[in-house]
């Protein structure tokens, strides 16, 4: 089971449990507001941009070439910068913290 | 087995030299075939423009038929972004679970009754139907207007034979003129009614804008969503056991559905006006000149796609642009797939096979391409 914290574009947090599956299917099944997760998880829509907290980069890994690909044109995208879908959930992420892009 | 098959017509231009060339009412449009340069090209607003003279964006070009117009698709940033914001919340409605009951009972029985037929042509007889009942759930009007839909039929602005019909443009103009007319006396939920009570910038809309947004409205997802359900159709048709799969594996609809609108891009192309003299492959492309960016070409790069011309509902990742990419993806999308997941899951549970009887495949006529994107009929048996 890992503890993930959401901080949305009003400030608010949210911390979700989950076991199984990737991070952005969790933030849809719980209506975390910012992350709409259109494509469904294949990396095709962008609309899942989340910012690792510094701290959390290791936990969370890097992005696959296609998922920087997809980065590099988005308008505030930094190297902080992933793609929620493209993160699966395990105890390997316990505890990591992420801001939701606008 | 080849009534699916949906061959890719740009793989040797593409790999060659990037782009092609085509000419269009002598305003020649330059192709953009690879996925790298479509994607950058689609995100650069400032040098590959949409916010040009009405039509001209489009291919063929409607500059000759039309005025107005369409918003927020031929609006460029800042401005677009705003009427983006106005929209987005109304355009992202098919995510709630009520919407989504009522598309589920129409799907459901439209599906019921096919099943009762001997055949019949899906094109004008299962998808046109669908496609014009369901946009009276987005429009939020009443069902009974989707009769009015169904007989402009398959297209709204292009007929059989003519590539630009006026005659045609102006039913739908007529059409919504008077609703947003009727909308302002009697206010209600509908669309028409909440454009009509927004603001951009602190201003009321006008009449010729909420008209450009309710013309994009209905071309955009016209042609589109028929030629996306028919040849889904076809597919299954062909590939009983990716239906029984979707039947026994229904979490896999989702990436069903994003590789079907790879595989077939039912937009094959969307232009640009070029601001400024450019290069891309190499290739300069003059200022005030068109461009268009080729999602269909895009979508079988194998440089991101491996086999590309396989369908294939395993693919974890799949970056289509069958939506368009960047500032100007496509508003209809949430409505467009929740149509394909809510098809491909009655379609599962009620049918067993589909039998091609005869079809007839719309190809496309792009200068020195030739693509299919469709059917224009395609009669079928659908059995329980």
């Amino acid at each position: 089971m890992a503890k993930i914290t959401f901080i949305t574009s009003d400030n608010e947090k949210i911390t979700l449990e989950g076991d199984s599956g990737n991070v952005m299917q969790l933030a849809v099944n719980n209506s975390v507001k910012g992350i709409d997760g259109d494509c469904g998880g294949v990396c095709s829509c962008a609309t899942c941009h989340v910012f690792v907290s510094e701290n959390d980069i290791a936990k969370v890994g890097e992005a696959s070439e296609i998922e920087v690909d997809m980065l590099e044109l988005a308008d505030d995208a930094n190297e902080f910068s992933r793609l929620c879908c493209q993160i699966e959930i395990s105890d390997a992420i316990d505890g990591v913290e992420l801001t939701v892009a606008k | 087995m080849e009534k699916c098959k949906f061959s890719d017509p740009f793989k040797k231009a593409r790999e060659e030299k990037g782009y092609g060339e085509m000419n269009d009412q002598d305003d020649p449009v330059t192709i953009l075939l690879r996925h790298k340069d479509v994607r950058k090209s689609a995100h650069n607003w400032q040098t590959f423009q949409s916010g040009a003279v009405p039509g001209r964006i489009v291919v063929p070009s409607e500059v000759k038929i039309r005025d107005i117009r369409q918003i927020p698709f031929e609006v460029d940033p800042p401005l677009h972004k705003d009427f983006r914001n106005l929209l987005e919340g109304w355009f992202k409605r098919p995510n709630d679970e009520a919407y989504q009951e009522v598309l589920h009972k129409q799907i459901s029985d439209l599906v019921d009754e096919v099943l009762e037929k001997e055949s019949l042509d899906v094109v004008t007889e299962f998808a046109l139907k669908l496609q014009s009942r369901a946009l009276t759930i987005l429009l939020n009007t009443p069902y009974s207007e989707s009769e009015t839909f169904i007989s402009w039929g398959t297209h709204v602005f292009r007929s059989e034979g003519e590539s630009l019909d006026a005659s045609k443009a102006n039913v739908l103009y007529d059409y919504l003129d008077a609703k947003i007319n009727e909308a302002s006396k009697n206010p209600g939920k509908d669309l028409y009614s909440m454009l009509l009570e927004a603001e951009v910038l602190g201003k009321k809309l006008t009449h010729e804008e909420i008209k450009g947004i309710m013309i994009l409205t209905f071309a955009g997802g016209r042609d589109t969503v028929i030629n996306a359900v028919t040849n889904t159709i076809a597919y299954f048709a062909e590939h009983p056991k990716s239906l029984e799969d979707i039947k026994n594996n229904p979490d896999k609809i989702n990436k069903a559905v994003e590789e079907l609108i790879r595989y077939f891009s039912p937009l094959t192309h969307m232009g640009r006006v070029v601001t400024q003299d450019t290069e891309v492959c190499e290739h300069a492309i003059k200022a005030d000149s068109r461009a268009s960016l080729c999602w269909a070409s895009a979508n079988r790069d194998a440089s991101v796609f491996e086999n590309p011309d396989e369908v294939d509902f395993d693919r974890k990742i799949n970056p289509h642009v069958g939506f368009g990419f960047s500032h100007h993806n496509c508003l209809g999308a949430t409505h467009a797939r929740q149509i394909l997941r809510t098809l491909l899951s009655i379609l599962s549970h009620k049918v067993t096979t589909f039998e091609i009887i005869d079809s007839k495949e719309n190809i496309e006529d792009l200068g020195e391409f030739k693509r299919k994107v469709g059917f224009h009929s395609l009669n079928v048996k659908f059995n329980k």
